[in-house]
């Protein structure tokens, strides 16, 4: 493991382009994979929309069903056990074009992420052997059962629970869980309960186990494509090789699958901004007013250019994240019977990485759809414009797979705990900043500057927190959201130029021209969101003559003169109504 | 049996065409196979999948990025390719040529391709083939049996369904309403890397067309709205514009 880059440490070192994977370095395959994915949500999922959303019966299984004959359902799964053991591109590939299939978009990742990825982590070879093979084809399908009416964000909370029979051949589950997607149709439920109410537990439960049932259908506010329901469980039998890994151990299960959930949720969310991008700059593009088509308006072009860009700077951190993954998890062997285990501890090598996507991606797909909205004006409050369906079925991705609050702190949390320790030169970056602040103000030159301006004044918002509070920062939750927020701002920064940079060097400057200008319209809006941020940390925990320090000090980090963004997002906005989509 | 079907790799049909410098340009333009040759390999496929074919294999004149296409195709189920490497530049004669040479090569029982590409649009290149080879030809069909030695086909006729019998081998060009072409599976996908690809040298053969020049079709222009007017009055108007602005023809 020791050349792999470390997870969080793209705060402490210096990354060269070539380093990072980008959508530009996809293979052959990887294009295919595209055009399978997109081609079934265009031709088979889009099509019937209407029918998904009215919650026609058997339409979700069928489409599964379909899924699976593609091997849409198994890039994750070994081979051993009917699977395509693709690499995490792919799997983002895929996730990236469920994005746009709204609803369904849950129903596969319910499929192929939480339903399924415990099994193929943390399952028995039996259990695989069982299971998977039917769940890559759709034939079985599968739900994940863990939150309850009381048991959300705080899911070890969870009162479900399991006793053992009495001659020790099977365990009987009781209580509710709540909101479970795939629940009208699952064949099995990955249901956690607490044995002894205590010892923490995952268990496969089959729908059709006695006492097992489902109640109505949610309203939701979005994704109505997708089936949730509440899964009841009374006095359920279910046989003890059925428990999933060990007694008492299902935090680990539940811990470790979240992180390629939240990852390939970034993925999803790209996906729908670009579906959005291609329905607003459709709307623009035809839409006149004033004798005009719209999309000539400053004000739409700055919508539409600044859309592209933060899609842009999700992608860009989605595909380097992927790239991380893939090489973690080529370094690993995973032959043995606990190759899975393997598998979701390098994965979680990365979980600071996998967070921020999530969030970040989710945050930018909520403002892509909000500004989509806009464009169309009063059409897109109809439902006869698609985008108005987009704009609901956006909100829930701030909220699932640990709601962006949860994934702030895991950010935070993360960074501090592998910089304490040490695992990331944390300690020594913040050490190298304080001593330059003790040189001359230098004035920065160019974007590249600019996302080590930011790299520096995180370090140094950080640095004079942790000397505050130490390890207690994680007390202060307003603290530790900002330091997130700057974290992400860091990565999408650096993610949006090396990315750029990477497709100048391979195909000259014009290539990457588009590139460049999303990637310099970012880190010149986000460095001031940095210092701003910044400032309010520092106002938070200093006052007096310390504090006009450490405003000093963030100024003297952050001199710079501004591009024109205005400028450029204009150009970005004609590459975009030009071609009616996004484009890099 | 064997089944050979020609592919060729042309520009997204949702493309935008630009002109640079007096030439198409193809910065940021996605390549995909012809349309209509995806067509004629799932026909292929299919054949093979009822078992009427034993082997399918794909051919592509063009320059490397036409590999693109044959990987396409060895991912929906074709068996291998050949890649004739040869100037893009080249017409629709000596494309012909170049793929004809192969076929002799390779003797296939039969011999699929589109009727037309999405691209140039000439729906030359199956029918050259089948004149330099000296085979039967049946074009645009809609639909294709075969028994007996023989292929059946079915194309569609003024007012009616035309059915051509024709004795094999014979190249067969196809119209898209014959089939859904299917989307690569993931398995499909990774089997296609393993399948075998030959890359030939194009026979040589000059070209028998300049292009001149390129030039885009000019822009649409505004219409105009005709309002408050009585129909009478209102379709002289819209004649008048016709015949004087718009200068349609009249035959």
């Amino acid at each position: 493991m020791s050349n792999l880059i470390k997870g969080g440490n793209f705060l402490c070192e210096q990354i060269t382009p070539q380093a990072i994977y980008t959508p530009e370095d996809f293979t052959d395959e990887h294009k295919m994979i595209y055009r399978t994915a997109l081609g079934f949500v265009n031709d088979r999922v889009l099509s019937q929309m209407d029918d998904l959303e009215a919650k026609k019966e058997g339409l979700n299984k069928a489409l599964l069903l379909e899924a699976g004959e593609l091997g849409l359902l198994g890039t994750d799964v070994p081979e051993e056990y009917g699977g395509y053991e693709m690499d995490k591109i792919s799997t983002c590939i895929i996730a990236e074009c469920m994005g746009r299939a709204g609803g369904f978009a849950m129903t596969h990742g319910g499929q192929t992420g939480i339903g399924q990825l415990p099994i193929v982590y943390f399952g028995t070879h039996e259990q695989k052997m069982k299971y998977l093979p039917g769940i890559v084809t759709g034939e079985i399908g599968t739900a994940y059962a863990l939150t309850e009416p009381g048991a959300g964000s705080d899911a070890l909370s969870a009162k479900a629970w399991a006793t053992l029979s009495p001659d020790g051949k099977y365990y009987v589950l009781n209580g509710t869980k709540q909101f479970i997607t795939n629940s009208a149709f699952a064949d099995i439920f990955i249901v956690f309960a607490k044995v002894d109410r205590e010892k923490f537990t995952g268990f496969i439960v089959d729908a059709d186990s006695e006492g097992l049932s489902t109640g109505p259908e949610e309203h939701k506010m979005g994704i109505k494509g997708s089936s949730t329901r509440t899964l009841i469980l009374e006095n359920v039998k279910v046989p003890v090789e059925n428990v999933l890994f060990e007694i008492g151990k299902g935090h680990v299960i539940a811990f470790n699958i979240l992180n390629m959930g939240r990852y390939k949720l970034a993925g999803n969310a790209v996906g729908n901004c670009k579906q959005a991008i291609e329905l607003a700059a459709q709307f623009a593009v035809d839409r006149v007013q004033f004798g005009k088509s719209i999309a000539e308006f400053g004000l739409i072009k700055e919508k539409l250019g600044e859309m592209a860009t933060r899609t842009y700077v999700a992608e860009s951190m989605l595909y380097r994240t992927g790239g991380l993954l893939d090489e973690m998890m080529h370094s690993l062997d995973m032959s043995g019977p606990d190759g899975g285990q393997v598998a979701a501890k390098g994965i979680e090598e990365y979980a600071l990485e996998c967070s921020i996507n999530k969030v970040f991606a989710t945050e930018v797909q909520g403002y892509v759809m909000d500004e989509g909205v806009q464009i169309h004006g009063g059409y897109g409050v109809t439902s006869e414009y698609p985008i108005e369906r987009l704009y609901r079925d956006c909100r829930v991705y701030r909220i699932f797979e640990g709601t962006n609050e949860i994934n702030r702190t895991v950010i935070t949390s993360t960074l501090v705990r592998r910089g304490l320790s040490g695992q990331i030169p944390l300690k020594e970056a913040i050490s190298e900043v304080n001593e330059k602040l003790a040189g001359e103000v230098v004035t920065r030159n160019g974007e590249a500057e600019l996302v080590q301006a930011g790299k520096e004044i995180l370090l140094y918002t950080l640095g004079a927190v942790l000397g505050k509070y130490g390890k207690d920062i994680l007390k202060y939750q307003e603290i530790v959201g900002k330091i997130a927020d700057m974290c992400m701002r860091v990565f999408g920064m650096e993610s949006a130029w090396l990315r750029a940079q990477k497709a100048a060097a391979n195909y000259g400057e014009e290539a990457a021209k588009i590139k460049m200008n999303m990637a310099k319209v970012f880190i010149n809006t986000a460095i001031g969101t940095m210092v701003n941020l910044a400032k309010e940390v520092m106002a938070a925990i200093a006052e007096g003559d310390e504090l006009k320090k450490h405003l000093a000090n963030i100024q003297k980090l952050s001199s710079y003169i501004p591009a024109d963004t205005i400028a450029i997002r204009q150009e970005i906005a004609s590459a975009v109504t030009s071609q009616v989509k996004y484009v890099v | 049996m064997k089944v050979l079907v020609c592919v060729k790799q042309t520009f997204d049909t949702e493309a935008k065409i630009e002109l640079k410098d007096g030439k198409i340009s193809d910065a940021g333009i996605n390549l995909i196979m012809n349309p209509y040759d995806e067509v004629a390999v799932e026909g292929g496929i299919q054949l093979k999948e009822k078992k009427l074919a034993d082997e399918v294999v794909v051919v592509s004149a063009g320059s490397d990025k036409a590999m693109d296409a044959i990987r396409t195709a060895l991912a929906m189920g074709a068996d291998r390719g050949i890649l004739v490497k040869q100037d893009t530049a080249a017409d629709e004669y000596a494309r012909a040529v170049a793929l004809a040479a192969v076929m002799k090569e390779e003797n296939p029982d039969i011999i699929l391709a589109g009727h037309v590409a999405a691209d140039d649009g000439s729906s030359q290149v199956p029918t050259r083939i089948a004149e330099i080879l000296g085979l039967p030809h049946v074009n645009v069909i809609t639909n294709l049996e075969l028994a007996d030695g023989k292929a059946v086909c079915t194309s569609e006729a003024d007012g009616g369904t035309l059915v051509t019998e024709v004795s094999l081998p014979a190249v067969i060009s196809c119209q898209v309403s014959w089939n859904e072409p299917r989307y690569p599976s993931m398995k499909g996908i990774m089997q296609a890397k393993k399948k075998p690809v030959a890359t030939v040298d194009a026979a040589a053969a000059d070209n028998k067309v300049a292009i001149l020049e390129y030039s885009l079709p000019p822009a649409k222009s505004a219409g105009i709205k005709i309002e408050d007017a009585e129909p009478a009055e209102a379709a002289a108007k819209l004649a008048d514009w016709m015949k004087n602005t718009v200068k349609v023809e009249v035959k």
